[in-house]
């Protein structure tokens, strides 16, 4: 199958292109030229060619939580929102911890036949914080990394052996900074909004105390670390120093907290109930200052589908998350206007940085990489309503904004899974 | 930013949720009318037919008993019609959801929800989800507010005081876990009380507790100095159980009300408390009994108050 991108601006972040021209796709890869007549021609005049986006975290439900979501509503906004490579946090029910379950969820996945999945395997048995994995196995099944997804490792001395045992197989590790003891039972950041409205609190130090926590044990292991969902300013300037220490770390944020903060929960708005908390104006200005300079090297969906029923909820009883598949886009795309950056700049955050994260080969335009691409017209309006949403989670703080971004077209290994016309 | 959920498209109560947030004049519209129903809850028979043929439904999520019985006196004397649900032990331990609930009560044509919920923000979920015509009142909710019982105080500080305006008010204790507080500090910021003070210890107040226009003291005897109004928090006997204060008498030591430490407050300074009290741990008896305490009015008051909200919300 040979395909024909024409005359659309092509962005490759990875080489810093950009221009108008043509992308052409031959036996699933980007090639130079095509040899001979196209099977298929996409006209992208006026629109954007690019990667397709690599999203680092997006959470499937399956198995075990189908009522919220399910792989089929799931693949399908991943490919219409643009993403072409997830990776899914394990804390499904049973938590990926087991090989058999991995396996499954790779070939149910494949047979979907439209984003490429990533499974991320537990770090502990249960995700319990007590007992590591077994690791080997679970890479051998397909596993690119392992984590605790939002549950605690309490205990620091399981948290050293795992952290530990995972270096010795250069296997990297993603975690988020979160001290249990101190974010127990909070629901928002520990500030004034938190006060007016009488939620428990998460103290911003819960996240740094954790975090030095994690980056003195990178010092001790050698342990490959990428630090999930950055939450403060403070911890930002963390990683900025961590960073410039030479230590083998890497982070990324919540589009939404690039976005939002504690202001944002107005009246008790259930929809900005997220882990991590959304903290203050200040900190959300400090995250995406430090994506837009890299110390926070990409942004993810944090895509988490929660049923109506789990979200309509008093404020502290709800479900935490957001759906975000969908929005990754447009939403990495009005941050990037707002912070006046250019467009290859923007969709390096969510494409060739997250690629390098994952150590995958997609994520650019190079000849001879996976042609993952997707063509998008960056001006047209996308009005989030519960309609407009393929996921089954229609749980958005943005819902009934006017967003700007709409993908036209999504192809993974050179065949077009989704297309708008 | 949303319009205030609890004012209609004119400006006017349609439901109470909370102090924070409502305009002056109706803060004084409710002290005002509460005040005409002063002389009703004196008659011999205690009764006006301003929500007669109208239902209150009592929604208690949270176990209470004197909240509950104000405002069912309060809709009695209204001539409403009262029901008490105590949720607590029926449909939530079923497994319905809050919303279903309402749902189910609105279709027995309900015209006043009184709800009180251990979840900040529950009411304000209520609110957004019931008819038009239903209206909610909000009996406490989590640490959020507790809209009614700081009416009453602010209507009890008139009483005595007459006016906020050069008044020194010291509100002393679990700020952090108090509903009555906020609701309270936001009621006497709006009506313009000069200095409100909050006392207690760190670990019993909220983070940025100053955002919300109160000083902040550490030290109790400091603090009260000068004071008109002294409002005693209740401190839960739970609290003593975390890492949040070592025991009820080194509390009671630095940060209970003795005649003592009163006498630091100004000489007809008054003494509140929104009940129930724990005599000896944050109110000596000596105190709660004597010539300063006012805690008794303040019940009578609070049932004018909650009769003049429920017939501003829903009034014939």
């Amino acid at each position: 199958m040979k395909i024909l991108i024409k005359g659309g601006r092509v962005i490759d972040p990875a080489s810093g292109r950009d221009a108008v021209g043509d992308v052409c796709i031959a036996d699933g890869r980007i090639a130079e030229s095509l040899s001979g007549k196209p099977d298929r021609v996409l006209d992208a005049k006026g629109l954007v060619v690019a990667p397709g986006l690599i999203d680092l975290a997006a959470r499937l439900r399956e198995p075990g939580l189908e009522y919220k979501a399910t792989l089929e509503s799931e693949m399908d906004a991943a490919v219409a929102g643009g993403v072409t490579s997830l990776a899914c946090p394990p804390d499904t029910d049973p938590p990926l911890d087991e090989p058999g379950l991995v396996d499954m969820l790779r070939r149910r996945a494949k047979a979907l036949e439209r984003a490429r999945l990533y499974p991320v395997g537990a770090l502990t048995v249960r995700l319990a914080g007590q007992r590591p994995t077994e690791m080997a196995e679970l890479a051998e099944a397909g596993c690119v990394a392992f984590s605790q997804a939002n549950a605690a490792i309490e205990d620091t001395q399981v948290l050293w052996r795992a952290m530990q045992y995972a270096a010795t197989f250069s296997f990297p590790v993603w975690l988020r900074a979160e001290e249990p003891w101190l974010a127990k039972g909070g629901v928002a950041h520990d500030g004034e909004v938190a006060t007016r409205l009488g939620l428990p609190g998460i103290p911003a130090f819960a996240e740094t105390i954790a975090l030095g926590t994690l980056l003195e044990l990178v010092r001790a292991t050698g342990c490959r670390l990428h630090v999930c969902r950055l939450s403060s300013a403070a911890a930002a300037a963390m990683m900025r120093s961590a960073k410039k220490e030479g230590l083998p770390v890497t982070c990324d944020v919540g589009i939404h907290h690039v976005h939002l903060c504690d202001m944002d929960l107005g009246y008790f708005d259930s929809h900005c109930r997220i882990d991590p908390p959304l903290r203050s104006g200040r900190d959300r200005e400090a995250l995406a200052q430090a994506l837009a300079e890299g110390t926070i090297d990409c942004a993810v969906s944090d895509h988490t589908p929660v049923d109506e029923d789990h979200k309509q909820l008093p404020f502290a009883e709800a479900d935490p998350g957001a759906t975000g598949l969908e929005l990754l886009l447009p939403l990495a795309l009005r941050w990037g206007a707002e912070r006046k950056l250019p467009l290859a700049t923007t969709l390096a955050r969510v494409t060739s940085d997250p690629a390098r994260v994952l150590g995958v080969s997609s994520g650019r335009l190079a000849s001879g990489a996976p042609a993952d691409v997707i063509v998008f017209d960056p001006q047209a309006p996308f009005r989030v309503t519960p309609e407009a949403l393929r996921s089954q989670g229609k749980n958005s703080p943005f819902l009934g904004y006017e967003l700007a971004g709409r993908v036209r077209a999504t192809l993974v290994a050179g065949s077009v899974v989704f297309e708008q016309r | 930013m949303q319009r205030n959920p609890q004012l209609n498209a004119n400006g006017e109560l349609q439901h109470l949720l909370s102090i924070e947030g409502l305009p002056r004049e109706v803060l004084l519209q409710i002290l005002g009318t509460a005040e005409s129903f002063i002389g009703v809850t004196e008659r011999e028979v205690k009764k006006v037919p301003l929500l007669r043929g109208k239902s209150v439904f009592n929604l208690f999520f949270e176990p209470s008993t004197r909240t509950r019985t104000t405002f069912e006196i309060a809709a009695k004397r209204l001539s409403a019609d009262v029901i008490n649900l105590n949720i607590a032990v029926s449909s939530q331990s079923k497994g319905e959801s809050l919303l279903d609930t309402v749902a189910n009560l609105s279709a027995m044509h309900a015209d006043v929800f009184v709800v009180r919920h251990a979840s900040s923000g529950a009411p304000f979920l209520i609110a957004r989800h019931v008819k038009p015509h239903e209206h909610v009142i909000n009996a406490g909710d989590g640490r959020h507010a507790h809209p009614t019982q700081g009416l009453l105080d602010l209507y009890t500080i008139r009483h005595y005081k007459k006016d906020f305006s050069r008044l020194t008010v010291a509100v002393v204790g679990d700020v952090l876990h108090s509903r009555v507080a906020r609701s309270l500090i936001h009621g006497l910021t709006t009506l313009g009380t000069p200095e409100v003070r909050v006392i207690g210890p760190q670990t019993l107040l909220p983070a940025g507790v100053g955002s919300l226009g109160v000083s902040v003291f550490h030290d109790m005897r400091e603090g009260l100095k000068g004071c008109d109004v002294v409002v005693m928090l209740r401190l839960q006997n739970e609290r003593m159980t975390g890492a949040l204060l070592p025991s009820a008498q080194e509390y009671f030591k630095n940060y209970g009300l003795s005649a003592e430490k009163l006498a630091l407050a100004k000489p007809d300074a008054i003494v509140m408390h929104p009940g129930p009290m724990n005599r000896g741990v944050e109110i000596d008896s000596s105190v709660a009994d004597g010539p300063h305490s006012v805690i008794l009015p303040q019940v009578t008051f609070g049932i004018a108050v909650r009769m003049a909200v429920m017939s501003i919300v829903a009034g014939n």
